[in-house]
């Protein structure tokens, strides 16, 4: 029978508390024997992520909800806010170019969403006016 | 030696080593990018960042090293990085810092191919 745990946290949209988040899924991937490279990549989801909510949700509240699920397998994340919700534009990364560069390929700002839906096995985003929830998931892969 | 977030800078005649470490964010990218805009102002073309001891590097701080990959285009510089964890250097290749700034294990070869 698969151990589970489930973790529920909230952080204030302030500097650096993304941190806490990571920390938090980096605890859980390491007490299921995730290797060290999964580890990061999930750190990395989850910042990029919490990083997304803070700067475009314009919640009132400034709050980031997230849970995690772990199994033997897997971690699961999902990561939620209350604020008016991403449009389409935001979800492909065109909306957020920002400065055009010198070569083309290399955008400056829109990234986030790309470099979590690289490293990540799944990666589900649901939004309304209501809010925003991005859910991914780890698989563990046999070491 | 460098402590948890911190940046130092070590110049040789012909290049200078940017030395990162703890989380490379918005605040400490600003202060890479100050080191770094203060030694191409001072005529450095050759560049290395060293980011063995930067644990993570969030999408803003990849904006910052674009910023500075762009600046040493301009006067023809070459940037090559190092101490890269396989994560990092993946996203770098995804984002495609790769195609202008060099990647390499670690310093003195960084070096060796400016």
């Amino acid at each position: 029978m698969s151990d589970e745990h489930k973790i529920l946290l909230t952080i204030p949209m302030y500097p650096d508390m993304e941190l806490a988040a990571a920390k938090t899924g980096s605890a859980l991937a390491e007490l299921k024997d995730f290797n060290e490279e999964a580890v990061e990549e999930i750190q990395l989801a989850i910042i990029e992520t919490c990083i997304n909510a803070s700067e475009h949700s314009q919640s009132d509240d400034k709050e980031v909800h997230i849970q995690f699920l772990v199994t033997d397998d897997q971690l699961q994340v999902k990561i939620s806010d209350r604020g008016v919700g991403i449009t389409a534009d935001t979800l492909d990364g065109t909306r957020l170019l920002g400065t055009p560069t010198l070569h083309a390929d290399l955008r400056k700002r829109g990234r986030g969403l790309q470099i979590i839906r690289a490293l990540m096995d799944e990666v589900v985003i649901e939004s309304s006016s209501n809010g925003t929830t991005v859910s991914f998931t780890k698989k563990k892969t046999p070491s | 030696m460098l402590n948890k977030f911190d940046i130092q800078v070590r110049e040789s005649k012909e290049h200078a080593i940017i030395e990162t470490a703890g989380y490379l964010n918005d605040a400490l990218g600003e202060k890479l990018s100050e080191k770094a805009q203060e030694l191409i102002q001072n005529g450095y073309t050759l560049l290395v960042i060293n980011l063995e001891q930067t644990t993570l590097i969030n999408s803003i701080g990849i904006s910052i090293l674009i910023e500075i990959i762009e600046a040493l285009d301009e006067r023809e510089g070459t940037l090559n990085f190092c101490g890269l964890s396989a994560t990092q250097e993946r996203t770098f290749r995804m984002m495609a810092i790769a195609k202008y700034a060099g990647i390499f294990p670690d310093e003195e070869s960084a070096i060796a191919n400016l």
